[in-house]
């Protein structure tokens, strides 16, 4: 079942393209990685898709009114926000907004979303701690809770692993690997190549906004894309314990 | 729920203070059947006329400056924003200005509260057109100072080019605040603009809520923006605009509270809306019964003792702050 399919999505600052006429589309059980260097167009390109920017072309989020899409695709932007020192309880049970009727109460379904995202990224211990005075990678991991507290079918997160320590980056990967096995469809940029050779069963390669190659790890992260994107180059091996991806020098 | 019980015993507390406060003194009891009394005594006509509005007036006032308060820092993500930011308490303050100066207010005594009105609609519509239909905070903040300058410059203008010093004396002694004299014409004239107001706010809590997490996650949750804007700046504009036109400008409670209550609420924006309000109604009937008892034959004015007490309560908390941060 597609969950997300843009075409020819373009998004512009001012004259120049970001996201250059980018047709995709992601289907449930995916476990999609956008890589791409800086500047790339990856977030734009998932705020693009979700209608945060003004853009040209077709995104099947767009189509659908606030209140579906937020039941249907969750996101976690970059900038990780936390304007009030609310309880991590409270900042997580925000991500259930999209299914509350304005000023009710958290029904049992929504407590167990709740309970769910919180088992899944290892934060019962964190529950009453106050979530501004949390380090940066706890935070992070608070705030993907958040979005899979959401519970849609759909999860678009920008750099959700970005400042992590190895052990909660890789079992965050697990989370989105899980996640996706379990049928949800999940995007998240990362740049870390390792991980995302690993955990992503699909990875989109943009650069300079178009996007340049779309297939499994081993496909995309061939020498010549990598030599042409990133001017890296980097080691592939098959191992017994998965596909292991290194980058090792810069070509330029 | 305890905190809101104890804000409601505290207000009904101060409230009754309230009505007991003042020059003719009353038993509690006494005072409080008087209110109900048909017999044009004195004291009777006193609570009924003058007091009964004045205490109802400080309840209306206060929730209104602190519910916006909160709602404007919720709205903002910023504990130093404040419902004066946007520039509608100046541009009212103008508004009643031009009524005094013009003698406007000797012909109809209602034309002080009319014209301030007219002054906070009149910003309200300029600051969302200087700040766009969709702009961000940043916009709003900038459209709000730059409002808030004109109105003060405009307000030294007419003290400035003032032939008549009685007037002058007479602006100078409105800006500073007050709820002497009020009646209950004040009160009528007031709510229904404070009663939209508060709809207003008291829905944008969800918003606010979602805003917690930034623009771009509370919008991809099906936060429509550009309404919450509307309804933050409508709300704020309608309830304080409407306090500033029948009591004048009263600062501080819009800041101080919501600060001092957003740690019994857990720091949600939605349960802080109400919990403000709360709370300024109290602290507006605090204030307003220390007029009364501290100098009771000089006339003090309500803005300036909120200002008195306020500003230290506002150093304590620069250095909470700076302890926690430390």
């Amino acid at each position: 079942m597609t969950l997300l399919s843009l075409q020819n999505l373009t998004v512009r600052r001012g004259d120049c393209p970001v996201v250059d006429d980018v047709t995709v589309s992601i289907a449930a059980g995916e476990c999609v990685g956008l890589i791409g260097p800086n500047g790339a167009g990856k977030t734009t390109l998932l705020r693009g898709a979700l209608g945060l920017l003004p853009h040209e072309g077709q995104s099947s989020l767009t189509d659908m009114s606030a209140a579906d899409r937020a039941r249907h695709a969750a996101w976690m932007p970059q900038s990780r926000e936390i304007a009030w020192p609310v309880e991590v309880d409270t900042l997580i049970a925000l991500g259930r907004i999209p299914h509350l009727p304005r000023g009710a109460k958290l029904t049992p379904t929504d407590q167990t979303a709740i309970d769910a995202a919180i088992a899944r990224m290892g934060l019962e211990s964190f529950r009453r701690r106050t979530a501004t005075q949390l380090s940066g990678g706890e935070q992070a991991r608070v705030l993907i809770a958040r979005a899979l507290a959401q519970d849609t079918p759909l999860l678009l997160a920008d750099e959700p692993i970005a400042g992590l320590d190895p052990a909660s980056q890789i079992a965050t990967m697990q989370v989105f690997r899980d996640l996706a096995r379990d049928g949800h469809g999940v995007v998240i940029s990362l740049h870390d190549l390792g991980l995302a050779a690993r955990h992503c069963s699909r990875l989109l390669m943009m650069h300079a906004g178009r996007l340049i190659a779309d297939g499994p790890p081993r496909d995309v992260l061939t020498p010549e894309n990598i030599a042409q994107v990133f001017n890296i180059t980097g080691f592939w091996a098959d191992t017994d314990h998965g596909p292991v991806f290194q980058p090792m020098e810069v070509t330029r | 729920m305890r905190l809101f019980l104890t804000l409601l015993a505290l207000c009904a507390v101060l409230f009754v203070a309230s009505l007991t406060s003042g020059q003719i003194t009353a038993g509690v009891s006494e005072s409080l059947a008087a209110l109900f009394a048909r017999d044009g005594l004195p004291l009777s006509v006193v609570m009924q006329e003058i007091r009964l509005p004045r205490a109802i007036l400080a309840v209306m006032i206060g929730a209104s400056l602190g519910m916006a308060g909160a709602a404007m820092q919720g709205f903002l993500r910023n504990p130093l924003a404040e419902p004066g930011l946007i520039g509608v308490s100046g541009s009212a303050a103008l508004g009643a200005v031009l009524a005094i100066q013009t003698g406007l207010t000797l012909v109809c005594p209602l034309a002080l509260p009319l014209a301030a009105l007219t002054g906070a609609v009149l910003a309200v519509l300029l600051i969302l057109m200087l700040a766009g239909p969709r702009g961000a905070s940043i916009t709003l903040i900038l459209a709000g100072i730059a409002i808030s300058a004109l109105a003060a410059a405009l307000t030294s203008l007419v003290l400035n080019l003032s032939p008549n010093p009685f007037a002058a004396a007479d602006i100078v002694f409105w800006m500073m605040g007050s709820l002497a004299d009020r009646s209950f014409v004040h009160v009528w004239l007031a709510l229904p603009f404070m009663a939209v107001g508060w709809v207003l706010l008291i829905l944008s809590g969800r918003g606010l809520d979602a805003l917690t997490l930034g623009e771009d996650a509370a919008h991809a949750m099906g936060i429509n923006l550009t309404r919450l804007r509307l309804m933050v700046v409508i709300g704020t504009a309608s309830a304080v605009g409407a306090a500033t036109a029948v009591a004048g400008a009263i600062g501080f409670v819009g800041l101080v509270v919501p600060h001092l209550l957003r740690r019994f609420v857990g720091a949600r924006p939605s349960a802080l809306l109400w919990a403000s309000a709360l709370g300024g109604a109290a602290m507006v009937l605090a204030a307003d019964i220390a007029v009364r008892e501290i100098l009771p034959q000089r006339d003090l004015k309500l803005g300036v003792l909120m200002a008195l007490v306020g500003a230290p309560l506002f150093l304590h908390l620069i250095f909470k702050t700076r302890k926690e941060m430390a």
